[in-house]
């Protein structure tokens, strides 16, 4: 899960990394109190999961409460590369003698972690790691020992941070640290890490992933779960236990497994290259199992969804054979009605592995008038896009 | 012969009074697979009947070992425990411990290899979230249906189990050695390279069938690794071409960000290594029939 920065923000406060005061709002009314309590010059920033804000225009200086009220009511309700903001951040100001890169984040090829430095930070930190990699330090960071003092201190030398800012920096490091262990993250950075005139080191922005994994040991923190940002139908098979991402095209798509229904998207998608570019309406994977109640659940999900004209359910019968995964889905399609649900979408269904022929078999005896039975994964693709571009 | 798991393993499971590790175990009995006992310290010293089999239950992964001789051991304790359980069995210098457990928070994953790596990897981890290793008519240490297919010329090492159990099934007719499921988290313990290079060592094994997906860069440098140390024919397969950048397509691990862990970039990567890369997994199945038809 990524955090909003303001988010982060409070995350780092709370391992006592130093940010500066600042609070957020969802209102321009709230904006204006924030501002007002705070008391100085602010900065308005917009609460996106994407970059590219400052340019969007979703980053504002405010000297005055008017400003504050100006900017807040331009920048809520603001579209920022298809994320709309819900949310500002304000923050007094600082002002920045130099900007720095520090990030603590998961290496998957190492099984390790690794933390990144660099004292050229600021906006063009990637343009950096390209034209002048010696700027940019990546250190891995053993597991078994995490970041002493000491690994702190070798940070500072071997990154060339400012010898006068040491101390504090040793400091920040070991938090980050801290805050990155028992929040269970894959990902802390701080870009821009400054020093202000006066030789104090801050943190004036935060960007955190946190390991959703981990969430069992963090009921606290399923308070940064932004449930309106969450679709309304990822929120509803999240509910019901399911596996499932929305995504934009016509063909709902209920497989078991990751990979499978990973591979029966790519499948779908090239099928619909030849019925009018049809894609894939979501991914959903029901697990191993595939009883009745699960494929119901299921069903009800894609079903639900407007965009959906076709449903192809993808079953590998390994541990569960076919003959059951057949009357899971007629036993699902049964519940659906008796809960008074409109079942009129055409399914397709490909059933494969442990006893198909009597999983297809039973299929084909109920002689469903929505279930069309087709033998590979790629000719049931081809089928339900074909069935998608008709109902389009 | 096959790699990692054969006749001889002498297989443990931790967990194996829950719900899960009973269901399993009686299949992996079912299998053939020489299921030696399970470990439960709060049930220590009672017996499990199992469809007639009488297993013991033993206070750790040491004494078990000590009693029974077992070298591997199959995990299915819930993700909060896991990481214990699988320090347990790396202290208990076990030779192999499938992490079949979905779920587990990733730092615990790197602290267990972190373990491993300091204990000198005296034990070999596969997982977590896998479907095991089936070494088809020798044994089978995990989730794997074990009727699929029987023994044959291909080695298969996958990330994804239900890709897994659809390529032998098309395949069935020619057999697998040994199929190894890596999982699909972020961080895990064997990998695709290890799996290579032990099925290139491994005399049984003619041809390989290598199953990559979505997210990190393993496949590019399992390719790296192909292009300079695999003599014999590899087949590959990218699952999520046409999966959204930023969003988690159900494995932990499959995720693109950016401009990195794209299936376009494995495949690239795979084609230059010599590898034949299915479009989709008949087409993959298909290319793998060729290769067997023409060794």
């Amino acid at each position: 899960m990524d955090l909003y920065e303001y988010q982060g923000r409070a995350l780092f406060a709370r391992h006592g990394v130093p940010v500066l005061d600042g609070g957020v709002a969802t209102t321009t009314q709230e904006a204006v109190e924030l501002a007002e309590r705070l008391g100085d010059r602010v900065v308005v920033k917009a609460q996106v999961k994407v970059g590219g804000r400052g340019k969007a225009g979703g980053v504002k200086l405010a000297d005055t409460v008017d400003e504050v009220n100006t900017h807040a009511t331009n920048i809520l309700g603001m579209d920022i590369k298809g994320h709309t903001v819900e949310k500002v951040m304000l923050t007094v100001t600082a002002d920045i003698d130099e900007e720095y890169y520090f990030s603590y984040l998961l290496d998957r090829a190492n099984r390790t972690f690794l933390c990144i430095a660099s004292t050229a930070g600021g906006m063009e930190i990637e343009e950096v790691a390209h034209t002048a990699p010696e700027k940019v330090v990546k250190l891995p960071i053993d597991a078994g020992v995490g970041v002493t003092p000491e690994i702190a201190d070798g940070i500072v030398t071997k990154a060339g941070f400012p010898e006068d800012l040491r101390d504090q920096l040793v400091d920040v490091f070991v938090k980050l640290w801290g805050a990155f262990v028992a929040e269970d993250a894959t990902l802390v950075e701080v870009n821009p890490l400054v020093r202000t005139p006066e030789g104090r080191v801050l943190a004036l922005d935060a960007k955190v992933t946190l390991d959703e994994n981990a969430d069992f040991r963090h009921p606290e923190n399923a308070e940064f779960e932004d449930k309106a940002a969450v679709d309304p139908l990822e929120q509803r098979a999240k509910d019901s236990g399911l596996n499932y991402v929305k995504l934009d095209g016509s063909v709902g798509i209920i497989g078991n497994g990751a990979g499978l229904v990973m591979s029966t998207l790519d499948v779908v998608s090239y099928a619909g290259d030849n019925h009018g570019g049809v894609k894939p309406a979501n991914f959903l994977d029901i697990g191993g199992g595939a009883s009745a109640a699960v494929m119901a659940n299921g069903l009800e999900v894609v079903l639900s969804d407007p965009q959906v004209k076709s449903v192809f359910v993808n079953i590998f019968g390994g541990i569960t054979a076919c003959d059951e995964v057949a009357r899971g889905i007629l036993g699902a399609l049964q519940t659906l009605a008796d809960r008074g649900e409109d079942v009129t979408k055409p399914l397709v269904a490909r059933i494969d592995g442990n006893n198909a022929e009597a999983g297809r078999q039973i299929l084909a005896d109920a002689n469903h008038p929505l279930i069309t039975v087709v033998e590979t994964m790629d000719a049931a693709a081809d089928k339900a896009a074909e069935l998608a571009n008709k109902g389009a | 012969m096959a790699i990692f798991l054969n006749e001889n393993s002498k297989v443990i499971v931790q967990g194996m009074t829950g719900s899960e590790g009973m269901k399993h175990t009686r299949r992996m009995l079912k299998a053939g697979t020489e299921i030696v006992g399970g470990v439960n310290p709060r049930k220590a010293g009672t017996k499990v009947d199992v469809d007639g089999v009488s297993l013991p239950v033993f206070a750790s992964v040491q004494e078990a070992m000590a009693e029974t001789g077992a070298n591997t051991s199959v995990v299915f304790v819930p993700p909060a425990f896991s990481k214990a359980a699988v320090v347990e069995a790396i202290d208990a210098e076990i030779e192999l411990v499938i992490v079949i457990t979905e779920g587990i928070p990733v730092h615990d994953s790197v602290a267990f290899w972190n373990h491993a790596e300091s204990k000198g990897n005296k034990t070999r981890i596969v997982g977590p979230n896998c479907p095991g290793i089936a070494s088809p008519g020798k044994s089978n240490a995990g989730i794997t249906p074990a009727d699929i297919t029987g023994a044959g010329p291909i080695g298969l090492v996958s990330k994804s189990g239900t890709l897994t159990y659809q390529l032998m099934y098309e395949l069935r007719d020619i057999g697998f050695s040994t199929s190894v499921g890596i999982g699909g988290d972020p961080v895990i313990g064997t990998t695709h390279i290890d799996c290579l290079k032990a099925f290139e060592e491994d005399p049984e094994t003619k041809a390989i069938v290598m199953i990559g997906e979505i997210g990190g860069d393993a496949e590019e440098r399992a390719a790296e690794y192909i292009k300079n140390h695999v003599t014999k024919p590899v087949v590959g397969y990218i699952a999520g071409f046409t999966a959204p950048e930023g969003k988690t397509m159900g494995h932990a691990g499959a995720i693109i960000s950016g401009s990195a862990g794209t299936a376009e970039s494995k495949q690239a990567a795979l084609e230059a290594a010599g590898v034949k890369v299915g479009k989709t997994p008949s087409e993959t199945a298909r290319l793998m029939r060729e290769v067997i038809e023409n060794l």
